[in-house]
């Protein structure tokens, strides 16, 4: 945007200056994104190659004499024999939609009253905004402390007479997973807060005084003004946030490990298992693979129907 | 209200040469207030609850952190460091804080240099690849890290780098650079061209007014760039993980991991590696935090 303002500024008569250009060479663009590129072919682009290719192939280390061309058998396996791949994929979509709608409801709220005029705002958007920077074994270590049966926090509540003593919301299956979300919420509101924070600041205020002189309340603003202009930055975000929730294991891998009894394993951490602890390399690229197609997948049938950089209003 | 018109006054009269343009009407504070009159608590108070929930788990931590072993109290009183001279020298954690440190800075510079440039390419030239160049780097973002972690790991146990710190450092960079180019060509664009003209007119290389002009302007974004691969290689877990089995070469979240999983968790230690591993980031939240907004308002989502 602020590139076709200076060019607009600038006479369009006078073609600009190419003086230096024609003594540039033309491969210079090329030798500019060189390491860039290659970093990405060699570290990103023949992985995701190489796991294609394990899937089509029987590939266990610790069983070498098997290894061999497997053709869609680890497919098959997969839709078929597999009961954990239906629950674990289960799992993922009840994680990604849970954490996503409260990321976004709470960050958006969030957002909303740091973009206030107050006393005090500049350290209480510091303060809201902390744990965007922690990590998610970091987040593990704090919620664990919070969560501990004998000195966390359900003793003291229990002091107050809440819950009973010896509490463990982590291996109980019925709290578990609200638990986990807690600790991820904890960690993943700022990001949307720091995201529509960003957008609401390019609001024209006219806008608003235009609406208000119009006699429109707050809530009328926020519904014909604010969330048309937010549209895009929210489907944006929720999508990059959707596939991140979907694919990162830290929180998850460190907090239950997947439990009690399987409950918690989203589709990635089933595959690190299979592939770290299993060792059963194809059989783990399989899943990578389908992993992969459902991701795009949804990707694609989230932009269609949120209709993404369609006309705003 | 009448100071407002004064001072309006006095600004009209200001330019000797009279010009012809009518001065701003300055925004009078009853229009203001016409849009923004939320009563106060309705700020505070829902703010507040949230500040609760965020800052209760960090005092948490520190809590246990500072009090001795087996106090139940909840005030940070009488203090104590003995969890983290323990942990620091029993557990490992200052080589880990070493560890880390090198894994960090060695990923900034390397991601903000290799996006420097093709965030460059991308703001200023038009080539044939640009778009599908683009397009593989707006693709990457969907590629999970977790998922690479075999392939990763045959490739770096070929190039003989496990368990060197280099392989992580490379990990992270290559995971860390579509977003830094992506964001760097769009702080690159907001840099008008004409500046850079004017100092080949007087006779710079590209590089040299790349240098002398362009980058001076792109300070903030850099450090916002930068900031992020600090951060993120700072708190990733599972290429340190994977690729770092020996205890000496481990970093700061493998190090809480180890902690973690222990059979009877030492609470008080836990606490202080935490306080050690948050440290860092939050010195560099609170110095980068102003930026963040603009920096997100500038490249990321206007794309």
């Amino acid at each position: 945007m602020a590139q076709t303002a200076a060019v607009a500024k600038s006479p369009p008569t006078v073609p600009p200056p190419r003086r230096r250009t024609s003594s540039t060479p033309r491969r210079l663009p090329y030798l500019l994104i060189a390491p860039a590129g290659l970093l990405m072919v060699g570290f990103i682009a023949y992985p995701v190659l190489s796991v294609f290719y394990y899937s089509l192939q029987d590939y266990n280390v610790t069983k070498p004499w098997k290894n061999g061309f497997a053709g869609f058998e680890n497919f098959t396996r997969i839709f078929t024999e597999d009961p954990l791949f239906w629950s674990t994929l289960g799992f993922s979509a009840k994680w990604v939609i849970v954490q996503v709608s409260l990321q976004l409801a709470l960050g958006l709220v969030l957002a909303l009253l740091v973009n206030q005029t107050f006393v005090g705002r500049a350290v209480a958007r510091a303060l809201v905004f902390s744990p965007w920077a922690v990590s998610g074994v970091l987040t593990t270590t704090i919620w664990m402390l919070l969560y501990n049966p004998s000195t966390g926090m359900s003793r003291y509540l229990a002091d107050l007479g809440i819950g009973s003593y010896g509490t463990s919301v982590l291996s109980d299956t019925g709290t578990v997973f609200w638990a986990a979300v807690l600790a991820e919420l904890w960690r993943g509101v700022p990001f949307f807060a720091i995201l529509i924070l960003a957008d609401l600041q390019s609001i024209p205020k006219d806008l608003y005084e235009a609406a208000s002189v119009d006699g429109a309340g707050r809530m009328r603003q926020f519904v014909h003004i604010t969330l048309p202009h937010l549209k895009d930055a929210i489907i944006l975000s929720t999508l990059l946030r959707g596939v991140w929730e979907f694919n990162n294991v830290d929180l998850l891998y460190t907090l239950t490990g997947g439990g009690p009894a399987g409950t918690t394993t989203t589709l990635p951490l089933m595959i690190a298992n299979t592939g770290i602890e299993g060792h059963d390399f194809g059989y783990a690229s399989a899943l990578t693979t389908v992993a992969f197609v459902i991701l795009l997948f949804c990707s694609i049938v989230y932009l269609r129907l949120s209709k993404f950089g369609g006309d705003r209003t | 209200m009448t100071a407002a018109l004064a001072e309006n006054q006095t600004r009209t009269d200001a330019p000797p040469t009279g010009s012809p343009l009518p001065p701003k009407t300055p925004r009078t504070p009853k229009r203001e207030r016409a849009f923004d009159d939320v009563p106060r608590w309705q700020i505070y108070l829902p703010l507040g609850l949230y500040l609760l929930f965020t800052l209760i788990p960090f005092y948490w931590m520190l809590l246990f952190a500072v009090r001795p072993a087996g106090s139940t109290s909840l005030v940070p009183w009488p203090m104590t460091f003995e969890h983290f001279e323990k942990v620091w020298t029993e557990r490992n954690f200052g080589m880990f804080f070493e560890n880390s440190m090198i894994v960090g800075v060695c990923t900034l510079v390397a991601t903000t240099g290799v996006a420097l440039a093709g965030g460059y390419a991308l703001a200023r030239f038009n080539f044939r690849i640009k778009n599908a160049f683009m397009l593989a780097l707006l693709c990457s973002q969907f590629i999970p890290g977790a998922l690479m972690l075999v392939p990763l790991f045959e490739i770096f146990r070929n190039l003989q780098m496990i368990n060197s710190l280099g392989s992580v450092i490379i990990a992270e960079t290559v995971f860390q650079l579509p977003l830094s180019i992506i964001l760097i060509s769009g702080f690159i664009k907001n840099v008008p061209v004409s500046l850079e003209e004017a100092a080949w007119v007087d006779g710079c290389s590209r590089f040299r007014a790349f240098c002398a002009v362009v980058l001076p302007l792109l300070r903030p974004g850099l450090i916002a760039v930068g900031s992020f691969a600090f951060v993120h290689s700072w708190n990733h877990f599972l290429f340190a993980l994977m690729f770092l089995s020996e205890q000496d070469k481990q970093t700061i979240p493998v190090g809480l991991n180890t902690l973690m999983g222990s059979d009877s968790v030492d609470l008080g230690a836990l606490a202080a590696g935490g306080v050690i591993a948050a440290v860092p980031v939050v010195i560099v939240f609170a110095f980068i935090q102003k930026w963040l907004i603009t920096g997100f308002s500038a490249g990321a989502v206007k794309g």
